[in-house]
């Protein structure tokens, strides 16, 4: 089906004679090695150029919305995992607290340095996965093998706060299921002595490397008014030069308690998006180290017995707690009513959750605001005009993830 | 001058008194509805004039089967970034002919957010370029946001959920 844009490019180049049927179509995806994530590119190619571009994606649409419409609120924190699956503690956590906005609900401040420590470590996990990525398009494998020996140690921690590794069902609406163990803060320390200088490692492999410069600089840029224009967040505004971070502009989870810079780029090409992602590493590091050097005591949960699980030793012994663990497992606690929009700074940008409720069980209506189903239609905006290598950094330096984008 | 939810539901109804609805402040965000026909007027006066709203958070639908003069409604939320200010506008219309108009050509972004819209809700968007079924396989054949639409086969009696009243 060839659509209005397609059709007068076509136009053009047969009027000027310069093509005797030299034009072809190249279908980038679904499953291309290069695309990272199921989504289809079909390219309209003049050589190595490409002319014209068309996304087809919802090759995994799960329809988390709709479901969640018949799922008490203690379940929907599994479905915010599916979604960016690089990043999932962000998703998870953010999930409850936009619960406990609407609950109102105030959270003790350990809970929101622990959550800021595991969202840091998660977003320094995403960003590891997507700068080593933007390596292998590049053809510098050795990053990627180093990167993700870090990751896996971050994946170890995980394990030790919620007993999983990827789609972690992080925390309970009210803080955490338990506090940290002595074994995560071995880990945690280990991690911030040992990290900086592999990552460091990591940094003059491809930071100041003239080939990995000269495949990148240029590579998918966007101004910063048409990516404000295309509602970009995160990362991938800031490398146009817009210094917009929802940690900053709405502080939530005691995030105005720590110092730290937001990075910004000016090209908003590849090598930008690359280089503020490296950066917000660096910071993530800083955040984590004044979180856990400033991590007070107190409870690791907020007292809401209507949707933090009861001790178990309690429900044996006490009626009210095992009546409120009922209520829990069954799903049978009603909200109040109310529309509460919230938002994060996810991996890739603002992650934001929309929750209408009428005073049920369920939400009445649950939308999230997935930053990569935003980014990724200015894709063909960005890869027009360049050549298919350009597409393929472009496309993971966006860090466009399947889970994410279809939801 | 501040630029605060009371400013702001200000300067909106002085400038189109007859659009604005009504105002109310869930959780501190000033949520507006504003009437169908001046709902692009309105965004697009906030968008070029002092009030700065260049940010275009979000777009998303929603069904109140109950209220028949406002089954379907979309909404918006945009966002003043110098300003870091956040509003909420909303729009309901009935179930026949369900349509608004677009906002791709003030936003880019609007594109997929209201294709999206399009395909969970079937609420068309007027002037929209590509206005195609998005996320849901395009022989679908119906808009499954819809809350006629129960999440599971309805026909299924291998499971009883009238105990627990779900």
């Amino acid at each position: 089906m060839k659509d209005n844009a397609l059709s007068n490019i076509l136009n053009q180049y047969e009027a000027k004679e310069q093509i005797d049927g030299q034009l072809y179509t190249l279908n980038f995806g679904p499953t291309h090695p290069a695309t990272h994530g199921i989504f289809q590119n079909i390219l309209t190619m003049d050589g190595e150029k490409i002319l014209h571009s068309e996304q087809t994606v919802g090759y995994i649409h799960r329809a988390f919305e709709k479901i969640s419409e018949r799922r008490n609120f203690t379940q929907i924190t599994t479905l915010t995992d599916r979604m960016n699956y690089c990043s999932s503690p962000i998703n998870n956590l953010g999930w409850h607290m936009t619960v406990e906005k609407l609950l109102g609900v105030e959270v003790p401040k350990r809970v929101d340095y622990m959550r800021v420590i595991m969202m840091e470590l998660a977003r320094i996990a995403d960003h590891l996965v997507c700068n080593s990525v933007i390596g292998v398009d590049t053809g510098a494998l050795t990053g990627f093998t180093w990167t993700f020996q870090d990751r896996e140690k971050i994946y170890d921690m995980y394990e030790q706060v919620c007993g999983a590794r990827l789609t972690t069902n992080m925390g309970r609406i009210g803080g955490f299921e338990r506090d940290f163990t002595p074994k995560f803060y071995e880990l945690l320390r280990a991690f911030l002595k040992d990290f900086p200088t592999r990552f460091k490692d990591f940094c003059n492999i491809l930071e100041r490397n003239r080939i990995f410069m000269d495949r990148t600089i240029g590579a998918g840029a966007i101004s910063a008014e048409r990516a404000l224009n295309y509602s970009f967040a995160g990362p991938n505004l800031r490398a146009t030069g817009v210094d917009y971070d929802v940690r900053v502009a709405t502080p939530y989870s005691s995030y105005e308690d720590f110092d730290f810079i937001i990075p910004v780029g000016t090209a908003g090409d590849t090598y930008d998006r690359f280089m503020v992602r490296q950066t917000e590493v660096w910071e993530s590091l800083k955040i984590i180290q004044q979180a856990l050097d400033n991590l007070p005591e107190g409870p690791f949960h907020a007292d809401v017995p209507e949707f933090y699980l009861p001790e178990k030793a309690d429900v044996y012994t006490k009626m009210e707690a095992l009546i409120y663990h009922f209520k829990i497992v069954m799903g049978e606690t009603e909200v109040p009513k109310g529309e509460v929009y919230h938002a994060v700074e996810g991996g890739n940008g603002e992650l934001g959750f929309y929750l209408v409720s009428d005073g049920g069980r369920s939400p009445y209506r649950l939308h999230f605001r997935r930053p990569c189903f935003i980014y990724y239609q200015a894709f063909p905006e960005m890869i027009t005009g360049s050549v298919i290598s350009d597409a393929v950094v472009t496309l993971s330096s966006l860090n466009v993830i399947a889970g994410e984008l279809d939801a | 001058m501040e630029f605060t939810n009371s400013f702001v539901l200000e300067a909106l109804s002085r400038e189109f008194p007859e659009s604005v609805i009504s105002s109310s402040e869930p959780f501190g965000m000033l949520t507006l509805e504003i009437k169908k026909e001046d709902l692009k007027k309105v965004i697009h006066h906030m968008k070029d004039s002092s009030l700065n709203y260049v940010f275009l958070t979000d777009i998303c639908g929603i069904h109140h089967p109950e209220l028949p003069e406002k089954e379907l409604g979309v909404i918006y939320h945009l966002h003043n970034l110098v300003d870091n200010h956040r509003i909420r506008l909303k729009t309901f219309m009935p179930r026949e002919n369900a349509e608004v108009d677009s906002l791709t050509d003030l936003y880019a972004g609007a594109n997929w957010m209201e294709r999206e819209t399009f395909d969970f809700f079937g609420i068309k968007f007027k002037g929209h370029p590509d206005l195609r079924i998005i996320l849901n396989d395009p022989e679908l054949g119906y808009h499954p946001m819809l809350k006629e639409y129960r999440l599971e086969d309805g026909t299924r009696t291998d499971k009883d959920d009238k105990m627990f009243g779900r």
